[in-house]
């Protein structure tokens, strides 16, 4: 019998479930700010969809509903791309090290 | 591309974005860990767009918008006070959640597209996972609205509740999951549609009874929300990176909300269920008797400081609001040049975000191996000459310790008052967020400052 590939993805999504819990642990406290602007800036590899969505039957029209709805979401998951990441990028070089 | 050799560059990107959450385990490999996100991305996007393949103008549209969204994001990015994080992360999270709304919607739209089906007649596995990641996606973005507004203070951050509130939120939830089955079995698009709203509706109304101060534990909430929403459309979407990255935020939110609950001593459930605020108004208006209180100025301030060997800073929300970091650390600056040992103390729960205090500090130049963690520092306010509480006030409480009747009983806080004084800035004698009286107020070793914590700090580094 063979196994669908649905219990594949079930399976990377448990064990990354557990990698996120055991990583995010050794977080430490005072980058923890740093730590949700970063998580949210990779949330958005939603834009994958997004682009799929927008590039979706354009031989027909590019400006169907759904591919309208797929730019949208572009712009949103780019906003939060390069802002999170930047904004995260601005908050870890301020954390310095005492001057001996 | 074929579809292996994506789903191999997705599995690379995702692993990326570990390691970018490791790197966060020290200051020092946290910036090194960022790129690796960065990169992660770089290979997701472009590894999207050879699997499409198509390079006509739909190509160019894409780009056009990804550059506007890019500049936003970019602009805001550069602009942000660091102050004002909190309602940014929030906003933040209303994008991705938003983002997944949409992307859902056109999947449903246009099944084809994705793989996964034709309209109509959508794969019942793929229907199930682009509902739910629509409902939570939907829920995070009018959620995060809500937490942004409380947080940008355009709405009250005093809790709303109403009567049978709860109910309504219970029945809406089922609402959602009848609606989801409804829709596995008819395929109508109005079904679809009235998820979504129904999943709007159900962020506004779990966000407003939840108090300013408990603003800590609904970001990291909303944050794991979007991270579940980003993963119910990767197994829409068959995409492994966004599995990966959707359990990796899930769980980092689920944690972080943990851990802000822990350090009120509360319940998940009890601080989604409603503030302390709207429990207690009424017992903190009742004792009113005047206690006697020791008043001090700048000047009595600095003469304590300068005279100690060790002084320990515990800043909380106030100094946020009042942008009193720059200030503080040039009160530092000085107290070291008279010889005087400082660090500085932070409550888990001090300010509005999970390690908002720190991203303060660190902006205002503190080196990061001075400011301790509540474990790490508590044991020596017993050493220290004096504590100099700024902006923080229930988490410094004594009562937490005492008084088995106090709502805030059992919640960790620093014992400030066994240093051998304590300077208290506070504009007035209120009460903290959790509408108790703080006792610390009216111990023999505390003077109270009351000012604004900007202007008095900067008036004791005039006096130093």
């Amino acid at each position: 019998m063979e196994i669908d590939p649905f219990i594949f993805r079930l399976s990377i999504f448990i064990l990354s479930i557990f990698v996120g819990y055991y990583v995010v642990w050794s977080v430490t406290p005072s980058l923890h700010t740093p730590l949700m602007s970063v998580t949210n800036a990779i949330s958005s590899v939603i834009i994958v969809g997004a682009i799929i969505a927008a590039l979706a039957g354009m031989s027909e029209n590019i400006f169907e509903v759904s591919n309208i709805f797929g730019y949208l979401a572009i712009i949103l998951a780019a906003i939060n791309i390069f802002g999170g990441f930047l904004v995260t990028q601005r908050m870890l070089q301020m954390y310095k090290k005492k001057k001996k | 591309m074929s579809a292996n050799l994506s789903a191999l560059f997705y599995l690379v990107s995702g692993i990326l974005f570990i390691l970018a959450l490791r790197g966060l385990s020290s200051p020092e490999t946290s910036r090194q860990g960022n790129y690796f996100g960065i990169s992660g991305m770089i290979i997701s996007i472009v590894v999207t767009f050879l699997t499409v393949g198509s390079f006509g103008s739909g190509l160019l549209y894409v780009l056009i918008f990804l550059l506007i969204g890019g500049s936003i994001g970019a602009f805001i990015a550069f602009r942000i006070p660091m102050t004002a994080m909190p309602e940014l992360v929030a906003g933040f999270h209303s994008l991705v959640g938003l983002a997944a709304v949409f992307v859902a919607i056109s999947a449903f739209l246009k099944p084809d597209a994705f793989n996964l089906g034709e309209v109509g007649n959508i794969k019942l596995a793929s229907l199930i996972e682009m509902s739910l990641g629509a409902a939570i996606g939907a829920i995070t973005f009018s959620g995060s609205i809500i937490a942004f507004l409380k947080l940008r203070g355009i709405m009250s951050g005093s809790p709303i509740t109403f009567k049978g509130q709860h109910l309504i939120n219970l029945l809406l939830g089922l609402t959602i999951l009848f609606l989801i089955f409804y829709l596995c079995k008819t395929q109508l698009p109005n079904i679809f549609w009235a998820i979504v709203f129904v999943s709007f509706v159900v962020g506004i109304l779990l966000i407003i009874p939840i108090g300013g101060a408990d603003m800590p534990v609904v970001i990291s909430m909303l944050n794991s929300y979007s991270g579940w929403a980003a993963a119910g459309i990767g197994f829409t979407l068959e995409n492994t990176a966004l599995i990966i990255t959707g359990a990796l935020v899930g769980s980092s939110g689920a944690i972080l909300s943990y851990i802000m609950c822990k350090g009120m001593n509360r319940s998940f459930f009890n601080v989604i269920l409603g503030g302390w605020g709207a429990t207690d108004q009424s017992s903190s208006a009742q004792s009113k008797e005047q206690k006697p209180v020791k008043n001090g100025n700048a000047d009595d301030a600095a003469f304590l400081m300068k005279n100690a060997s060790s002084v320990i800073i515990v800043p909380g929300y106030g100094m946020a609001v009042a942008q009193a970091q720059h200030a503080l650390r040039e009160m530092v600056d000085s107290l070291k040049k008279n010889g005087v040992k400082v660090s500085y103390a932070i409550h888990p729960v001090a300010g509005r975000m999970p390690g908002h205090m720190n991203v303060l500090l660190a902006e205002a130049n503190v080196p990061y191996d001075e400011v301790f963690e509540l474990e790490e520092i508590n044991n020596d306010f017993a050493n220290c000459d004096v504590a100099y509480v700024i902006g923080a006030n229930d988490v410094t409480n004594p009562v937490a310790k005492s008084d088995p009747q106090s709502p805030i009983y059992g919640m960790p806080v620093l014992d400030v008052e066994k240093s051998k004084s304590v300077l208290f800035v506070k504009r007035s004698l209120s009460p903290g967020y959790a509408g108790i009286d703080n006792d610390l107020f009216y111990r023999d070793n505390t003077l109270m400052l009351f000012a604004d914590a900007k202007k008095m700090t900067e008036e004791i580094v005039k006096s130093l």
